[in-house]
């Protein structure tokens, strides 16, 4: 795994020296600052229960902005070669890319810190579901971006990864909220599909096993998804 | 040292390398030469495990590509053509990035980068982009790249493409320096690099091996005919033809057509087809003493590489 330490610390440091980063931080703010703020002295309560609703919808968006450099870019510009034909194997390029990602996001949050500490100024702020929050926050996190990973391996066209990266995290956000078209008899399935059905329960400071592993599990599919993208390309 | 043995690659239908064997001994500096498409870079990627062979088997030192691939890549430096490299990173960082994946570490790390920046001429462009680069120092990253670990075997995927012809010279410099202890594999489309640098040409062409041998074997075989250029002044054809042709071993003798300009010059060029296979300058030279013509030129052409080369790839 001490391959895959250095391809993080390479890939999370390529991300703040080009403007992305600056651009999906700023972008990423300025959405979720907005939709919490407008509505937040409306509600007149001291939670971050809309802060949290939104975020699903808001990293299916930004997340694969994120991702979709990751091996796009390195099979656009043939640099996937001279990293590939150093000693590390392929397992240590897609952990060294999905951590750096994470990582990124992870430090995207970060000033997001902010809101429930001022909300905890202004009333009395339940610490529960806002911990909760953040590590649902996080286990989403790795899954769309596995998902991102996954779709960037595909292509060497960013965009066309960007948008099959969406589609995706869109498709697993918005699942439970399409139930009511579908049969009785898949209801149960597609519920336990849906990302935004496990991230809420998460977010409301439940923390059940069954949500954590729901969240590996897309992660560890998306990544081997991944894997095999790449053996079975023929490069 | 590398040993191939039955190698194949299918692009689905289409064959790129075709039931190739090959043996390469310790420090040999091997060209593999032939035209676009010929299925040198497929050769080169399988050899370094990036490309997965259809059939066949590759053996570096007692390590094969199925179960070591990680073993034989430690071995190896490679450098991809076109040296394609991470175009936001600095110089500096991106040989760092190498420098610790080859797990260098403290002050060899250091020294190492020093070494190389030096070695190719790198060190005024240490802290600047990759992207914003010329072609030729990009190439001499890539370069620095593949020999960061000192590797026992040096593959290089058109080295000097894109080059100026200083930086041409500088690049076979480093790479006989470099040949003088360690494996060195090339591929090129250029004859001339070919015969510049390597000890030993593989002709590829469609995939498959068309001529395997020394640079210098393989200029000397010039095949059954021998081909002598001669220029005489003051003389007639023939008279020449005449005289000449009781050489033994002369079967032809074919004047050289001249340009309009050069035809008031009192001067004949002349192509004998010898069949023998020794050395009949001398004969002919003393056969010409004994008449009042002024022998201005006397070679046998040596066969190039070019013709080589043409032959073997252009057959039918």
């Amino acid at each position: 795994m001490g391959q895959a330490a250095h391809i993080i610390r390479k890939e999370f440091k390529s991300y703040f020296v080009s403007p992305i980063a600056y651009i999906v931080i700023t972008i990423f703010l300025l959405v979720t600052g907005w939709f919490f703020f407008t509505t937040f002295f409306l509600h007149n309560q001291a939670n971050l229960r809309y802060f949290f609703a939104l975020l699903p919808i808001t990293f299916s968006f930004v997340i694969p902005a994120i991702t979709m450099r990751l091996f796009s870019e390195e099979l656009n510009v043939g640099s996937y070669e001279t990293l590939l034909t150093m000693p590390v194997t392929f397992s240590d390029v897609v952990m060294g890319k999905f951590i750096a990602a994470l990582a990124f996001v992870s430090t995207m949050l970060v000033p997001t810190l902010s809101y429930p500490i001022m909300v905890s100024f202004l009333g009395q702020l339940d610490w529960g579901p806002v911990i909760g929050g953040y590590l649902g926050a996080l286990l989403l996190a790795s899954a769309f971006c596995a998902i991102g990973l996954f779709a960037s391996s595909l292509t060497r066209n960013q965009i066309i990864a960007y948008i099959i990266a969406v589609a995706i995290c869109f498709a697993l956000t918005l699942i439970d909220k399409m139930l009511f078209f579908l049969p009785q008899s898949l209801l149960g399935l597609l519920e336990y599909v849906g990302a935004d059905f496990h991230f809420k329960n998460i977010s409301k400071g439940v923390i059940d096993s069954r949500d954590i592993l729901y969240f590996l599990s897309v992660t560890f599919l998306a990544l081997y998804a991944a894997h095999l993208a790449r053996q079975d390309s023929d490069q | 040292m590398i040993h191939v043995e039955d190698l194949s690659k299918y692009y689905h239908d289409l064959c790129a390398v075709d039931h190739v064997n090959l043996d390469i001994h310790k420090g040999e500096i091997l060209a593999l030469l032939g035209p676009n498409g010929a299925g040198k870079t497929t050769t080169l990627r399988m050899l370094t495990g990036f490309v997965k062979p259809t059939t066949g088997s590759i053996r570096v030192k007692d390590y094969t590509i199925e179960n070591d691939v990680l073993e034989i890549k430690k071995l190896l430096g490679y450098l991809p053509e076109s040296a394609p490299l991470y175009h936001e990173m600095l110089v500096y960082d991106y040989l760092e990035f190498v420098a610790d994946i080859r797990d260098l570490t403290g002050e060899g790390k250091f020294a190492r980068l020093r070494h190389l920046a030096d070695l190719c001429g790198l060190t005024e462009v240490m802290h600047r982009p990759i992207g914003e680069l010329s072609k030729g120092f990009k190439q001499r990253v890539g370069l620095a790249h593949a020999m960061m670990n000192d590797p026992e075997i040096l593959i290089l995927d058109e080295p000097t493409s894109g080059l100026d012809p200083n930086q041409i010279i500088e690049i076979r410099d480093i790479i006989k320096e470099i040949g003088t202890e360690k494996t060195v594999i090339l591929s090129t489309h250029i004859l001339s690099e070919a015969e510049a640098t390597c000890d030993r040409v593989v002709i590829i062409n469609r995939g498959r091996i068309a001529a395997d041998s020394s640079t210098e074997s393989l200029k000397e075989s010039t095949g059954d005919k021998s081909l002598v250029h001669l220029t005489i002044a003051h003389a007639d054809f023939d008279q020449v033809k005449a005289h000449l042709g009781g050489i033994a071993g002369v079967s032809d003798l074919a004047e050289i057509p001249r340009n309009k300009g050069d035809k008031a010059r009192d001067v004949l060029e002349l192509n004998l087809t010898c069949q023998s296979k020794g050395d009949i300058r001398g004969d002919i030279y003393q056969k010409i003493k004994e008449t009042d013509w002024i022998l201005l030129e006397l070679y046998q052409e040596t066969r190039s590489l070019e013709n080589i080369f043409r032959e073997l790839t252009t057959e039918n």
